[in-house]
């Protein structure tokens, strides 16, 4: 008896040091900060000392215009990046989809942006931005161009953290794009081939409609991190200059440790965390809906043989 | 190469012209932070830049004075900071990637193998945390280490968030590892007389080898690359690398040549990751969006 009661105790044995860890450092934190963002509440006191404000952060924060202007440079930050790696990547997943001697050492080289720290990738591109010995600078000044503001000037800043994020995220998608490709049924290829499909017309009426739901993930996936981009900005232009650059998780660090604000930044980081969940959402039922449907086809493929 | 297993089409030039454009363009800065770091800053300044220059390796010594069994001559006084970070960081990075993988395999396979009440809610929430990022945490973690925990400052805080942000990923990879381990295994070492510790230790640990190689790389280059939370959380004592980096850059006279030497090392363990257990890597990347 008591074996039968160890043996179904094992599973709750086995999840319990993880369960208690995400319970004390997640999850507890995370309702610790809704709690929070409903105080007027400074880092130099304790959380009990703090008043209770009811929703004037809240309030405060819609009619804040910096708040505003952030919210906005994160969705147009978000929106521009993705589009552009979805189509450089996936493009680039298609020209190079060949069968050819060191794929993988291509691979290689190409995760090496996202691996190293987003600290060291900012410092590389503002060593590279640099007005005066920076390479672009040098480049375009010993070909007789004018020097440009690569980071002290707002439009440009911004044209800025979108190439270097580029530069950093674009194999991401290149890599899932390629995996997606590659494990296409070759029939359906072959089938096109034989009916006299060019290559465009593989590409749009065979490839991209099978590839659709990895392109999906890949896009759902990227944009919750795009929102989550924070250390490479914050050392290339720490949301400057102006607020030009000012991403959602910028004014969360400055609002709480320049600004003292934490009721403020608690109520920013809800918001945030928010949008995060319905894209992860969004995510999930995706799958859900794809298993199933995989699941009909599958059914209905069994019942006609 | 003596006898090719594969036959590879060959392709035309502009093919290859633009895979090397394209491998210059994902290496070039990492390059040019490698130049940089190996040059004096009298080569930095000049501005004919370029190419040519001497390598030195005077800017990794003023970082690891500290470690060096010799005196740099260079070095008038030798600033600790960086060594004493770099410490920080290999503890801090090494014990938290530790603690993860051994909670997270045994929470994963309870979540894989047993099926038991709310397997299906803990799968959704660790999916749902997977998403959340540390700027989310940054308010309330500083809070309750401060206040309730009193946690601040010690590598201990920093190492339990470290585990807690990481452990949903390594749940969430590990288990698309432990699937594919046999059953049949399992319950012919049961049948010998494992007990349920006896089985994951001893058949299925051995088995998911290569996932949990992932994982632990992956859980290491988070605790080794994160800033936000170990900027919140630490004191002069207890700061993990990227964190003195982004001190130093702060300062109105940026030193270059050392910043982007400590830039390198702290890139180093992610690069040679990377070469070694590319296959893993990517393994884990796609893990979530391709299947099979």
């Amino acid at each position: 008896m008591s074996i039968a009661r160890a043996n179904r105790m094992t599973p709750y044995l086995f999840l319990a040091p993880a369960g208690l860890v995400l319970l004390i450092a997640l999850f507890y934190p995370i309702c610790y900060m809704i709690y929070a963002s409903f105080l007027d509440w400074n880092p130099s006191q304790r959380i009990g000392e703090a008043d209770w404000v009811g929703i004037r952060n809240y309030v405060k924060l819609f009619s804040d215009d910096a708040f505003r202007e952030s919210m906005w440079v994160t969705i147009k930050f978000a929106a521009v990046v993705v589009t552009l790696e979805m189509i450089i990547g996936v493009g680039l997943a298609l020209l190079l989809d060949r069968n050819i001697r060191g794929m993988s050492v291509l691979r290689t080289l190409f995760i090496l942006p996202m691996m190293i720290a987003p600290i060291v990738v900012g410092l590389m591109w503002r060593y590279m931005y640099h007005p005066t010995v920076g390479i672009f600078n040098q480049t375009l000044t010993s070909w007789g161009f004018e020097p440009i503001p690569w980071l002290s000037d707002g439009s440009w800043a911004f044209a800025s953290i979108i190439i270097a994020d580029v530069w950093q995220w674009t194999p991401f998608i290149f890599i899932l794009s390629l995996a997606a490709l590659q494990s296409l049924p070759s029939s359906a290829i072959e089938a096109s081939k034989i009916d006299g499909a060019t290559g465009w017309q593989q590409i749009i009426y065979i490839k991209l409609p099978l590839m659709l739901p990895v392109l999906i993930v890949t896009l759902l996936l990227r944009l919750i991190d795009s929102f989550k981009v924070l250390e490479v900005i914050l050392v290339m232009t720490n949301g400057g200059p102006g607020l030009s650059t000012e991403i959602l998780s910028i004014r969360i660090n400055r609002t709480a440790s320049e600004f003292r604000e934490l009721g403020e930044a608690a109520a920013m980081s809800n918001l945030l965390l928010i949008v995060l969940l319905i894209l992860t959402f969004a995510m999930f039922i995706y799958n859900k809906a794809q298993e199933l449907r995989a699941q009909r086809l599958r059914a209905a493929a069994e019942d006609t043989e | 190469m003596s006898q090719p297993s594969k036959v590879y089409d060959r392709q035309n030039p502009a093919y290859y012209a633009l895979l090397v454009a394209l491998v210059l363009m994902a290496i070039g800065p990492i390059y040019l932070m490698l130049a940089t770091s190996l040059k004096l800053n009298v080569d930095i300044m000049s501005d004919s830049g370029g190419l040519l220059f001497m390598p030195t390796l005077r800017n990794y010594e003023t970082a690891l004075c500290d470690f060096l069994w010799y005196k740099p001559e260079h070095l008038r006084r030798c600033d600790p900071t960086f060594g004493r970070a770099l410490t920080n960081s290999l503890i801090i990075g090494l014990i938290s990637t530790a603690i993860t993988l051994i909670i997270g395999t045994m929470a994963a396979y309870a979540l894989v193998r047993f099926r038991f009440f709310g397997r299906d809610v803990v799968s959704i929430w660790t999916l749902m945390m997977r998403m959340v990022p540390p700027a989310v945490l940054l308010v309330p973690v500083f809070g309750i280490w401060t206040f309730q925990f009193g946690l601040d400052g010690t590598r201990g805080g920093i190492i339990l968030v470290y585990v807690a942000l990481n452990l949903p990923f390594v749940i969430w990879i590990l288990q698309s590892f432990i699937v594919q381990v046999p059953i049949q295994l399992e319950e012919a070492a049961r049948m010998d007389g494992a007990g349920p510790f006896g089985v994951f230790f001893l058949v299925v640990l051995p088995l998911i080898k290569p996932g949990i190689a992932a994982a632990s790389i992956f859980t290491f280059r988070v605790a080794w690359n994160e800033f936000l939370l170990a900027n919140a959380l630490s004191d002069r004592n207890s700061r993990t690398v990227p964190v003195t980096i982004v001190n130093s850059l702060t300062e109105f006279d940026i030193d270059w040549g050392v910043i982007m030497a400590t830039g390198m090392l702290l890139a180093i363990p992610p690069i040679i990751f990377t070469f070694v257990a590319s296959r893993q890597i990517i393994t884990g990347m796609t893990a979530g969006a391709v299947k099979g």
